[in-house]
């Protein structure tokens, strides 16, 4: 990996048992199989504090999760550290561990966050729905794509991801849908 | 013991829901007499309910991986517990030495880190800025801006617990170590190497760790005293000859004098021992010891009932420790709620020591991994889990099926003393009709000092809220707030 080249972590977080919630994780073994270079990848429950090590470790990390209600099939958003986070359980958010990883590391990683549209949480077992599954194809490919055109790993670039998004200001333009749908905010 | 419907419409309520910083959500609710005064304090957890039946049906040698769903705080508990059941399933209870001390790495790796969250992440903002303080500083920030090492230091530790888990369980999320009659795998001289790299800079923090909550303990001794406590029995697991052992054991139970009601019970037998009480208004079952009954056999589990209830530890620096603890009651159990943080850190400590002996120790690199017996059809597993006694018990069909499946969790065990201790609060805490900060920081310091999981909620995006509501006796909204 040439010294320009960005080191990547994937954190896929969610319960495998727990349905669509298991999106993360499905995520980050999909990627462990894709043989894509110069990557990490871990998967676990949820995101825990000691995650901040292994992101203050890395260039840019991705957080990928199920989500409860956002847009379809999937959002990809930059991540800004939680300086006025709160812990509300054992659990921490992504926001939280970037601004751990900066505190406690002096670590300047980037961070991304990519959020599934996942549809049944409410009972046990280990299957996706058939449009969670869909979702998660559609984000796999666009995660795929951009590591693969160097978006992450590139020391260079300011933004990132489709042609679309790559026309846009990040500051102005802070999400991406799939399906190459933009939306501001975020 | 519980309250009917008729009697609650002269109370009035204080709601309070969720906690923070505990896993799952619950509704506090107090309730109030006519006069004002509080008659009982009801901790509501919304219970994720179904897992067993997840189970039912699977291979029995799936479960130990299966039952790691249940919960993302302490997976390995899960995992451990269903495999020592599994182990008499396949007739493999007497695990070879590499096994049986792979399995104890493994736990103790899970100790470690889950101590080091709670206590340097979780309650060490209560600890260090005081319940009163602004909840702005009163977490994990303020310690990052005030005491920067003490955050550094609970994240490396909870690494490092991570670290043994992964070298002994392989994946975190998909963990595999343990089988029904083993292990699959032992320990490398490599990540041995890897592990001993690290393990006396763990066992400084540890011992620094256990100091500051000694200290804190015994400089404000009349404070915690009376803080949420009360008077109760302990139930832990102990060895055969009395020590301290956390992953496995027999049945102890002593009362709030230290007076023996259970001792090496085995865990096959849990069901003459305990049972569960089913109240109207909790998902969440009340367990007592039969003996007792459910008026008076309720009990604590976790560090505090399990340096209570054992004769000593069997490593250096946690046996000192220990012995300092219980001089501070004379020898007898101590009943006081905010103690649970200086014993979770006798726990570390003692798990740290642990870890550093197994480490050293080479038949963590033996080959003889599995054991089988005769085929049993019926099997209880148990164990000292983080937070306390864990039990699994399950039935399996000819067809090698899993048809019945019940868990006991240590949060359930400890439902009502958390309720106890809330109740305790509220009394000492509680005036007029409102929910003042210092009740609220109060009610969640105690609920924390248990550090429970309450359920296994999904998890989603976003904070969880903390609410408060007060409702008089004929269901009105009298007062409510919430903070993030």
């Amino acid at each position: 990996m040439s010294e320009d080249t960005k080191t990547v972590l994937i954190i896929g977080y969610g319960n495998p048992g727990r349905l669509d919630d298991g999106l993360g994780p499905a995520l980050a073994d999909a990627l462990a199989e894709s043989g894509i270079p110069g990557l990490t990848i871990e998967s676990n429950y949820q995101l825990t504090v000691e995650d901040a090590a292994a992101v203050a470790e890395h260039d840019v990390v991705v957080f990928a999760d199920a989500s409860v209600s956002g847009a379809e099939p999937f959002v990809f958003s930059p991540l800004e550290p939680e300086s006025t986070m709160s812990f509300s359980s054992h659990s921490v958010s992504p926001g939280a561990v970037l601004s751990l990883a900066r505190d406690l590391f002096d670590a300047s990683t980037r961070g991304y966050v990519l959020g599934i549209r996942g549809y049944c949480f409410d009972e046990f077992g280990e299957r996706l729905s058939s449009r969670a599954r869909a979702n998660l194809d559609e984000a796999l490919r666009f995660l795929e794509s951009l590591l693969l055109d160097k978006g992450l790993h590139s020391s260079t670039a300011e933004c990132i991801g489709c042609d679309e998004w790559k026309s846009v200001s990040c500051v102005e333009r802070r999400v991406h849908h799939g399906s190459g749908t933009q939306n501001p905010g975020g | 013991m519980d309250i009917d419907i008729a009697q609650e419409k002269s109370l009035r309520k204080i709601v309070i829901e969720p906690v923070t910083r505990i896993e799952g959500h619950a509704k506090v609710t107090i309730l109030l007499d006519e006069d004002g005064s509080v008659k009982q304090a009801r901790m509501h957890v919304v219970e994720f309910r179904g897992f067993e039946r997840f189970i039912l049906n699977r291979p029995f040698w799936e479960t130990p991986v299966l039952v790691q769903r249940l919960c993302g705080i302490c997976p390995v508990s899960h995992h451990l517990a269903a495999a020592k059941a599994m182990d008499r399933i396949v007739g493999g209870e007497d695990l070879t030495p590499t096994a049986e001390k792979i399995r104890r790495l493994m736990h103790y790796g899970q100790v470690l880190q889950s101590h080091a969250l709670h206590f340097f992440h979780l309650c060490s903002p209560d600890l260090l800025f005081g319940f009163d303080a602004d909840p702005m500083v009163r977490n994990v920030i303020g310690v990052i801006a005030g005491h920067p090492h003490l955050a550094l230091q609970g994240v490396m530790l909870r690494k490092y617990g991570q670290e043994i888990i992964k070298a002994t369980a392989g994946k975190k999320i998909h963990g595999t170590g343990a089988i029904p009659g083993g292990v699959n795998q032992n320990l490398s001289i490599k990540k041995r190497d890897f592990l001993l790299k690290d393990l006396d800079q763990m066992y400084e923090w540890s011992r620094d760790a256990l100091k500051i909550a000694r200290d804190y303990t015994i400089e404000r001794l009349a404070e915690l005293e009376p803080f949420g406590s009360f008077p109760s029995n302990h139930l832990s697991l102990v060895g055969e000859d009395g020590r301290m052992d956390l992953y496995d054991g027999k049945f102890r139970a002593v009362d709030d004098e230290g007076n023996r009601i259970l001792d090496q019970a085995g865990g096959m037998e849990y069901l003459d021992h305990i049972a569960e009480e089913v109240r109207s208004w909790s998902y969440m079952k009340f367990p007592f010891i039969r003996s007792q009954g459910p008026e008076t056999g309720w009990y604590r589990v976790g560090p505090l009932a399990r340096i209570n209830t054992c004769d000593f530890i069997d490593t250096p620096g946690a046996e000192a420790a220990r012995k300092e603890f219980m001089a501070v009651t004379d020898g007898k159990p101590n009943n006081m709620t905010m103690a649970y943080h200086w014993a979770r850190m006798i726990e570390l400590l003692h798990s740290t020591e642990k870890i550093a002996e197994l480490l050293h120790d080479p038949d963590l690199q033996g080959e003889d991994l599995v054991v089988s017996g005769s085929r049993r059809e019926e099997a209880v597993g148990v164990l000292e889990a983080p937070r306390g006694t864990l039990i699994h018990h399950y039935k399996v069909n000819r067809d090698d099926q899993v048809v019945m499946a019940n868990l006991i969790v240590a949060t359930t065990q400890n439902n009502e003393p958390m309720n106890r201790a809330v109740q305790r609060i509220a009394e000492d805490h509680l005036s007029g009709k409102e929910i003042t900060e210092g009740l609220l920081n109060r009610i969640e310091v105690v609920i924390r000092a248990y550090d429970p999981c309450l359920s296994c909620a999904t998890h989603a995006m976003g904070q969880m809220p903390l609410v408060v509501g007060l409702v008089d006796h004929e269901g009105n909204l009298l007062d409510e707030k919430a903070k993030a």
